[in-house]
């Protein structure tokens, strides 16, 4: 088989935001690999200058549709950090649950809609519902459950309007969250199918290996997306407090992309859902393990298209969790919460897991609660580096393979990160050059 | 009659605005029953220059991009714009309340100069190409997303309200947010969002744009009454409203 290459994809489909792949080979000699991100930058940190602390979230959120639960949660934790502002138990756990449901539901979007078509080798989930209706279905429903459940908490399914600096704006009812459980208790045996779906095409998953450092939350008391410290399988167990962010991210520009890159202990570092899994794979529920256990998935992996697989154990997990936590929250009973919140002057940081990896919110104010100053780094822009250095081991590793496999192989391995390239501004095309 | 061919495309956003369309679950294959979508990167690989109705997300922030909103202008008989950054130019336009120069080194430092980092004054879709239809919201609603679809598949015009979305709210029977205490766009932006924020407590930041013919003396009447100054307001207005309509008034 030639040993040229030419791959030219400008604008990869089926990922979140603008990318292009860029590889040239002649003669089996790899002359360019690159990984661009040439998304429209725009400058959220530059906008959110002179805006009041309870508009922080409103602007932030409006950073990715998938996350916008995440950014709004970063940046009010950042908020009240700056502004020494106290939640309840009770708001941190609805929060929490609200979180847990756009997990539920970017993953769902991405191993469904995005991800799934490449598996059973079709274009889209238009062609998909052809050859597996039933299955798409199931994943319609799955995504309806985690829509209705960011309804309930969020207030809507994109932007919250729900999340204020100090707690909520409206919280949901007893009955609601009932009501809302069951539905949750049924989704388990969904998720079960859908993970049956996808082990019935799982040999179309690359077998691929570069050993990786691996960055995310983690907490002692259980699987986190939403509180604890920073920590990768290069720390040696010292996991660094979120205050210290900037000197995890090291962020850098590159003229390859519109968007910062990464760094910490190596050349680059990958974060997300195998990342999550790797550092705190101990703290899963039986039964996602069960799910991991189906496809071989234990800590220490570092095949980056399993975190497709990744993103179905944390599925069941956090459906799972939010279980448990409406257990909690209906033992104790809810109540209503006044909110007081004075505005000064003060610096804070916001950390918590989107469901593509680690994202960092940093902002300051003035003494009446005034934004002077942001510093946002968003996980898409920390795969970024790792996506290329995947790519540079990739490329050689299948040329025998021919252009067109090696293509398809590159895009996979893009939508495998699950980028979310308009939250990173600062992402992907392929191109081959011949 | 041959199904119409629709592309979807999108510019400077947070593209939570398609995501709402595949919020619509099953819908969408109805939807798709009677129409072909023959381009949507963020959910199918296919690609074509052949479409009747263009869908476009996004605003306009670089020159490229002005390049190609007007070639997709050329090519569809239809253009819709979807969102909020589309509509109005959204959250994008508080950028243009600074120095172009000023953002750059904000956000990228000492690299602020490399030239993929180039970037122009946010415009609304309509403010480079003929729009005609406008999908409003942040995000856009998906019901009437289904609804301005399915009127422009028939041919009809879709009825967008001009009128408040103080109407919806109080037909909901929700609390004044003013009573509360919090400026509230409610009684110059346009209503069919259904009161979505007031009716949650949060106060609404005007995302679908203000209405042709605001009542302003009335607004006046409100911040008054409710002891606070038309800067206040326009403090609030930025948000959605940099640089439109009764900002300047």
């Amino acid at each position: 088989m030639s040993k040229n290459l030419n791959i030219n994809v400008k604008h990869i489909t089926r990922v979140e935001g603008h990318g292009n792949i860029v590889v040239n080979a002649t003669d089996g000699k790899i002359e360019k690999i690159q990984w661009q991100v040439p998304e429209a930058p725009r400058f959220f940190e530059a906008m959110v200058r002179g805006r009041s602390y309870d508009d922080i979230q409103t602007i932030v959120s409006r950073i990715c549709g998938i996350c916008s639960i995440t950014h709004s949660l970063a940046a009010t934790k950042a908020v009240e950090d700056a502004l020494d502002i106290e939640v309840s138990e009770q708001t941190d756990l609805l929060r929490i649950l609200m979180h847990y449901s756009e997990q539920l539901q970017s993953h769902v979007l991405h191993i469904g809609y995005l991800a799934a078509p490449d598996f059973f080798g079709v274009k889209s989930v238009v062609q998909l519902v052809g050859i597996a209706k039933d299955a798409v279905l199931t994943i319609v429903k799955a995504h309806r459950v985690a829509n209705q459940w960011s309804d309930l908490l969020a207030g809507r399914t994109t932007h919250p309007n729900t999340i204020t600096p100090g707690g909520f704006t409206k919280i949901p009812t007893e009955k609601e969250l009932k009501d809302l459980q069951a539905t949750l208790k049924e989704t388990i045996g969904d998720l079960t199918t859908i993970a049956n779906v996808v082990l019935s095409v799982a040999e179309n998953v690359p077998a691929f290996e570069r050993d990786t450092e691996y960055v995310s939350l983690t907490h002692p008391d259980g699987y986190t997306f939403y509180h604890g410290d920073i920590t990768s399988n290069d720390c040696n167990g010292k996991a660094v407090s979120i205050d210290k962010w900037q000197s995890v991210a090291n962020e850098y520009m590159n003229p390859q992309s519109t968007a910062k890159w990464t760094k910490w202990h190596r050349d680059s570092y990958a974060c997300g859902a195998l990342a999550r899994l790797n550092n705190n794979f101990e703290q899963l529920t039986d039964t996602s393990k069960s799910v991991a256990g189906m496809f071989g998935l234990k800590k220490g992996c570092c095949n980056p298209y399993l975190n497709t697989i990744a993103q179905l154990v944390e599925c069941v997990q956090v459906v799972e969790s939010g279980i448990q936590i409406i257990d909690k929250l209906l033992t104790t009973g809810l109540k209503a919460e006044k909110i007081s919140v004075k505005p000064k002057a003060g610096k804070g940081n916001g950390c918590v897991e989107a469901p593509r990896g680690i994202l960092f919110h940093q902002y300051e104010f003035d003494d009446n609660g005034n934004c002077v100053a942001a510093d946002i780094c968003i996980p898409t822009n920390q795969n970024h580096a790792n996506i290329q250095k995947d790519f540079e081991k990739l490329v050689p590793e299948f040329i025998d393979e021919g252009e067109d496999a090696v293509k398809l192989k590159m895009e996979m391995l893009v939508r495998s990160y699950d980028p979310c390239i308009s939250c990173s501004t600062h992402m992907l095309n392929v191109k081959f050059v011949r | 009659m041959s199904k119409p061919r629709v592309a979807i495309f999108d510019f400077a956003c947070c593209e939570g605005c398609q995501l709402q369309i595949v919020n619509l679950e099953e819908e969408i294959l109805d939807l798709l029953g009677v129409a072909d979508v023959v381009e949507w990167r963020e959910a199918m690989s296919e690609q074509s220059h052949d479409y009747d109705i263009a869908i476009i997300e996004g605003s306009i922030t670089r020159p490229e991009d002005e390049e190609k909103i007007q070639i997709i202008r050329s090519r569809a008989k239809i253009l819709v714009a979807l969102g909020a950054c589309a509509t109005i130019g959204g959250i994008n336009k508080l950028k243009n309340n600074f120095d172009l120069d000023d953002v750059k080194k904000c956000v990228y430092k000492e690299d602020a100069d490399m030239p993929h980092l180039e970037t122009a004054m946010t415009k609304a879709v309509d403010e480079v190409v003929k729009v005609d239809y406008k999908i409003h919201g942040c995000p856009i609603d998906k019901k009437e997303f289904a609804y301005v679809v399915k009127c422009l598949l028939l041919g009809k015009k879709p009825e967008i309200p001009e009128y408040p979305v103080c109407v919806e709210c109080k037909a909901q029977g929700n609390i004044c947010v003013w009573e509360r205490g919090q400026i509230c766009l409610g009684p110059i932006t346009r209503a069919g969002c259904g009161s979505r924020c007031p009716s949650v407590g949060f106060r609404c930041f005007g995302c679908r744009g203000y209405i042709d013919k605001p009542n302003v003396t009335a607004a006046k009447d409100v911040i008054e009454k409710y002891g606070l100054t038309v800067e206040d307001l326009k403090s609030k207005m930025v948000l959605f409203g940099s640089a439109q309509g009764p900002t300047n008034e």
